[in-house]
């Protein structure tokens, strides 16, 4: 490259600079942005997290090009986006697996922050942020799952709106304004079909970013739960920080392409996924005259299902379903221990915390299965120690000692 | 034909009943001694263009008389199964007129609705609502019943209203169940109860031996196997390709990986 055309671009820089930004942002975000150097495979999933909405927003626009969001078309016009559409069912079935992987994405996130302790001070905010993306993902999954207006589309949606009848003297005036009609019909498939692709994502995007801000306010917690601020060199810059470009951004690019190998190997080979990821139900166009006889919500929702249906009372249910996810909100405040990262904490917190994932994907586990016998009794024992892990951990983090916590980053390069 | 279309009906909530019992059932059936594998393996294999050709001829012969499998269009028959325009035009198509047409029911949708109370159901996607095991034991299933409208049920599909199109090909075959005693001794028949089926055995025979109507149940079997998810051939040679592609941009990325590292300490 010639010295005039080097000159030139960075005149065009200066220009852009005196008029935005960009430079600025490109530093504070990225190549002067420092974090921990001893981040782990739990420190990847925040930005698969990003991969996969990416995925899911452009193939999305793509999947709208042709889908159309009416009783009498839809389910055929998701045969003719697999059938007949170029590429189609590559672009759908990205966008299917695209649903599951980002809550497998989320769920591994969320657990990260409960491992380190992410969400303790000064990361509060940014853990409530990350809730309301994981609420408004939820919201994201449940309208998009309707829009197939298959039969488990359907059934699906009308046990899950019909929750809200649970509310004394609102609920069935709810339910009749959320449909917008009597029952589930092209309605109700109509405006969740704006809410999909318009409002929720919307929500999604902005919260990511404010995720983001917040985060590159506070800085990186990292697995020993050090703040690497309070320890920096002459140069102002962390000890312990490596700038995230190009370190992360050429780390998190094995973990991207690692991760794009698992979603390929399930969009090109399962994208069914054995009947989790795309039910087999689901291949029935929906009617609404033929009950199946046995609904169960696509997986990612099973673990607050089985919570619902422990309990035999259905407001109850509704109640303890919503605070199971309410009670995250918490965590920075049920969590009252001083020390962050699980690695100095003992057993008292490390057990429990077993338990409590071992509870977790059991009630995923037994929201696929009936409710009957002895899997009600099952999902009413892991009801109870997942609300029981929160409230041992308010309990016994008040008075939590921990183990010393060193001042540098344990790191073996 | 035309009587197989009036009798044709299946009742769809009886069909997700029999379903879920058969879910229910099935591994106790298949542990059960004595007892008869209700769902056996079709075998089918969607690579074998041949077998399809013979699947789609003997299901728009025996089947689209009542059963649409309307997302499937003609071309793609033609594309997807090597056949020549020609070949789809007069083998295949009877009521379409050109090839860029759906494979519609001949019957009007209304019309089969008042007719039978429902129209029979479009079969496009049925290999995957329910399998293509599934579809290939209950071709292979139905047996004499008298009480039966149809003077036949079906093992897979209890008390299926569709009768056995195919009986003139297979032959009639007639239901073994296990019959049990209760307290005092006496006997308990549990015919039609998948649960107690032990074996069958032919009554009559059909035009073709047990074999070639295997063989022509499987080829219709993996047409609609083929016809759920047309393009999982070229989906499983492409995914290959895009597996080896990102393996290779995974070493240079973990290359460029350590080598940014270098200086980290």
């Amino acid at each position: 490259m010639s010295s005039v055309t080097e000159s030139r671009g960075s005149q065009l820089l200066a220009w852009i600079d005196a008029r935005f930004p960009l430079s600025k942002m490109m530093r504070e975000h990225a190549t002067e942005y420092y974090a921990g150097k001893n981040f782990n495979f739990w420190y990847v999933f925040g930005v698969l997290a990003m991969v996969v909405l990416i995925i899911q927003l452009i193939t999305g626009i793509f999947l709208t090009m042709n889908y159309k969001p009416a009783a009498a078309d839809a389910f055929a016009s998701v045969e003719y986006i697999m059938r007949d559409v170029e590429w189609g069912w590559l672009i759908r079935y990205m966008h299917s697996t695209g649903a599951s992987a980002f809550f497998i994405v989320v769920y591994l996130h969320m657990f990260r922050g409960m491992l380190y302790g992410s969400y303790k001070k000064p990361r509060e905010l940014l853990w409530l942020i990350g809730m309301l993306i994981y609420l408004a993902l939820m919201a994201e999954g449940f309208f998009g799952y309707l829009l197939p207006w298959g039969q488990m589309s359907y059934w699906g949606a009308q046990v899950i709106i019909s929750l809200f009848g649970a509310l004394p003297v609102v609920g069935d005036p709810l339910v009749e304004w959320i449909r917008g009609d009597y029952n589930i019909s092209d309605i109700t498939l109509n405006r969740f079909f704006a809410l999909h692709v318009i409002a929720v994502p919307l929500a999604l995007v902005m919260l990511v970013v404010m995720h983001i801000l917040a985060l590159h306010e506070t800085g990186s917690n990292n697995p020993d739960g050090i703040e690497i601020k309070e320890n920096k060199g002459a140069d102002g810059i962390p000890v312990d920080g490596i700038a995230f470009h190009p370190y992360y951004t050429a780390k998190d690019l094995v973990a991207i392409i690692l991760f794009l190998m698992a979603f390929s190997a399930v969009v090109f080979f399962a994208p069914e996924m054995g009947g989790y990821f795309l039910e087999h139900a689901n291949f029935e166009p929906a009617n609404m005259l033929k009950t199946p006889e046995h609904i169960a919500p696509v997986w990612y929702f099973t673990p607050f299902y089985a919570i619902l249906r422990a309990v035999p009372n259905k407001l109850g249910g509704v109640i303890l379903m919503g605070g199971a996810i309410f009670v995250l909100f918490l965590l920075p405040w049920i969590d009252r221990s001083k020390v962050k990262s699980i690695r100095y904490r003992g057993w008292g917190f490390k057990a429990p915390l077993a338990v409590f994932a071992v509870s977790f994907v059991a009630l995923g586990v037994l929201g696929t299965l009936p409710a009957e016998g002895v899997y009600t009794t099952l999902a009413r024992i892991f009801s109870f120690l997942y609300f029981g892990f929160f409230l041992y951990l308010f309990i016994y983090t008040g008075s939590e000692q921990g183990k010393p916590v060193p001042d540098r980053l344990t790191y073996h390069g | 034909m035309i009587e197989a279309i009036k009798k044709n009906r299946i009742g769809p909530r009886l069909v997700l009943k029999s379903l879920a019992v058969a879910a229910v059932l099935l591994p106790s059936m298949v542990s059960a001694s004595g007892g008869g594998a209700i769902i056996q393996p079709a075998g089918n294999d969607v690579s074998d263009i041949v077998s399809l050709q013979r699947g789609a001829r003997n299901f728009v012969n025996y089947c689209a008389g009542c059963h649409s499998a309307k997302y499937i269009r003609f071309n793609k028959l033609q594309e997807d199964l090597q056949l020549t325009e020609e070949q789809v035009t007069e083998n295949l198509m009877f009521a379409a007129r050109k090839t860029d047409e759906l494979m519609e029911v001949a019957m009007p949708a209304d019309d089969a609705g008042r007719w039978f109370g429902q129209a029979p159901p479009d079969l496009t996607l049925v290999a995957r609502s329910r399998g293509s095991d599934w579809v290939y034991s209950f071709l292979k299933s139905f047996y004499l019943d008298e009480d039966a409208a149809t003077g036949v049920n079906n093992l897979a599909l209890p008390n299926a209203s569709m009768p056995h199109v195919l009986w003139e090909l297979q032959g009639m075959q007639h239901a073994t169940f296990r019959v049990t005693t209760d307290a005092n001794g006496a006997e308990i028949s549990h015919f039609g109860d998948p649960a107690y089926f032990e074996h069958f055995e032919m009554v009559s025979e059909g035009k073709l031996s047990l074999e070639e109507y295997d063989q022509f149940v499987r080829d219709i079997v993996n047409f609609l196997d083929w016809a759920g998810t047309p393009e999982q051939l070229k989906r499983q040679r492409l995914g290959i390709w895009v597996l080896i592609f990102l393996f290779v941009f995974l070493i240079f990325a973990y290359l460029l990986k350590v080598e940014i590292w270098k200086d980290v300490k």
